[in-house]
């Protein structure tokens, strides 16, 4: 069974879709890249996936999933790190699905948050406010609440963005070994070689699928061109459209 | 003679007991609600909120007179409907959601300033506008006292989700609906805790114990628990020290309040450790690496 299965789905914001009828599956255990330029639906199609959107069209189906086995690492952007909370009670927030509204953290779940960020080299960091971390130190932050979260399902926004090469390979050695443990993980990412020389599978997007498949077949400059010309030529006063047109247009 | 100045008035008069009493509810209740108002960067709506809901409390005061429950469910009511209206017309015709609250906030003060007007006096405005904590009776601090409460156990059972839709909403909505409710509550509670302060500071100056402290709180520490409790701390001076002040000079109660937690406020900004004035003209010998 397929660990994602996505049926004609369209994702958008108040009906302007940004990811248009997309078709495929995603295997369990896959390593997928989804690269595009600005704007192509990226960050929307992952938002899709772990339950922040809900389609306005179409399904996407976990494969026999639920929301407890995906763990979501969100772009930094969207973290506001002049709150004041320490890396270990940031980090702790990867334990809500056991912790809940009331539960204690005791000695082993403490001792698991520490080993986390043991993990990814903050030694030392637990008490530091996250405000007072670079941008490096957030992303390693970030990837210590992914591990603790256990998952099987990881979904990655942009994680490698403006951060130092050092912390990049740190991480994506991480990733690598979710990998190795046979989880499935996605990851939208700006980094072309990267994604050519570490992820196996890639999903080309430009507001739709341009094209899917393994990273030495799709990641070609005819596809980026494509995906490229697809989001300077999106119309957002576009009328409505059904997956009939699609088809239509596709064909 | 400095006990006479300062622990006389309370000894002596119940009325500035019970004001006491009300100033330190208002403050453990409010003063929490105010940190969290300024970390999710929503100090001026809770300003606007105020305002929001002076109709609904007028109406409460149309019928039950300075009646401080009928007031809160008023104020409720008015509240939730003001912001409801504000986020439908923002999301129907691309009007940013400030703008369209500043609009409805600035029919309802007129709204309830008139409504207030029909049946009352001039005193009356100037009760519900300005406040009048030295005027306080037992059923108004009970009330005051339940409010409180209540909103130290609901911000109890909020609290997790409420630290993490603050710092890292997208994250709490993959695992937990709770980012909704928690927020939904916590409006509940800047209202309840809006209409706790129309008897002591007024419509005008209600959210003035919430936020000062607050912002007062944030120039002293990192910590989210130690600033909630310096929060606490510097409200419940400001109002002790707003009582003498106005006890001693004959100036009105709820803006002594208010002026002390002011300058309060203004040494923080001067001398706060974090990222205040004199912290960043004089930083002091860097650490060795």
């Amino acid at each position: 069974m397929a660990a994602l299965h996505f049926h004609n789905v369209t994702l958008g914001y108040d009906r302007h879709p940004a990811v248009h009828h997309l078709n495929g599956e995603v295997a369990p255990g896959a390593l997928l890249a989804v690269i595009g330029p600005n704007g192509a639906g990226k960050s929307t199609l992952l938002r899709g996936i772990v339950g922040i959107l809900r389609p306005l069209d179409g399904s996407i189906h976990l494969g026999g999933l639920d929301s407890r086995d995906i763990a979501y690492l969100p772009q930094s952007a969207e973290i506001d790190r002049s709150f004041p909370i320490s890396v270990l009670d940031f980090v702790a927030t990867g334990l809500w699905r056991g912790t809940g509204l009331f539960g204690g953290i005791g000695k082993a779940a403490r001792d698991k948050i520490l080993r986390a960020i043991a993990s990814v080299g903050l030694n030392g960091f637990e008490n530091r406010p996250i405000g007072t971390l670079s941008g490096g130190q957030m992303q390693r932050v970030l990837f210590a609440r992914v591990l603790l979260q256990d998952a099987r399902l990881i979904v990655l926004d942009e994680p490698f963005n403006a951060i130092d090469s050092k912390t990049t390979a740190d991480l994506l050695a991480l990733v690598k070994h979710w990998h190795g443990e046979g989880r499935t993980v996605l990851a939208a990412l700006h980094d072309m070689e990267m994604v050519r020389t570490h992820f196996s599978e890639t999903l080309v997007l430009a507001r739709g699928p341009v094209a899917w498949g393994p990273t030495a077949e799709v990641l070609t400059p005819e596809n980026l061109m494509v995906a490229m010309r697809m989001c300077e030529a999106f119309d957002d006063g576009a009328a409505a459209c059904s997956a009939d047109d699609a088809r239509s247009r596709a064909a | 003679m400095l006990y006479d100045a300062l622990i006389g008035p309370f000894t002596e008069f119940e009325f500035m007991r019970r004001a006491l009493a009300a100033v330190i509810a208002l403050s453990l209740a409010g003063a929490p609600i105010g940190v969290f108002l300024m970390l999710r960067r929503m100090s001026l709506v809770g300003d606007a909120m105020a305002h929001a809901i002076l109709p609904g409390a007028a109406v409460g005061f149309l019928l039950s007179g300075l009646n401080l429950f009928a007031m809160t469910a008023g104020g409720l009511i008015a509240g939730f409907a003001v912001a409801i209206l504000a986020g439908l017309v923002a999301r129907s015709t691309g009007l940013k959601e400030d703008a369209s609250l500043a609009t409805f906030y600035l029919a309802s003060l007129a709204l309830g300033v008139t409504i207030v007007s029909i049946k009352g006096t001039n005193i009356d405005l100037l009760h519900v506008l300005f406040g009048n904590i030295l005027a306080m009776d037992d059923q108004t601090l009970l009330v005051v006292a339940f409010n409180a409460t209540v909103t130290l156990l609901v911000l109890a059972v909020i609290y997790r989700p409420l630290v993490i839709e603050s710092v890292d909403p997208l994250f709490l909505r993959t695992v937990s609906r709770a980012g909704g409710p928690a927020h939904l509550a916590f409006l509940a509670l800047v209202v309840i805790n809006l209409v706790n302060g129309f008897q002591a500071l007024g419509t005008l100056l209600a959210v003035g114990l919430m936020i000062l402290p607050a912002g007062i709180a944030r120039f002293w520490s990192r910590d989210l628990t130690v600033m909630i409790c310096i929060a606490v701390v510097a409200a419940a001076v400001s109002g002790y020290a707003g009582l003498v002040l106005s006890f001693q000079t004959r100036v009105a109660s709820g803006p002594a309040i208010i002026l002390v937690a002011s300058a309060l406020y203004t040494v923080s900004v001067l001398f706060g450790p974090v990222g205040g004035v004199v912290r960043q003209l004089f930083p002091g010998r860097h650490l060795e690496a």
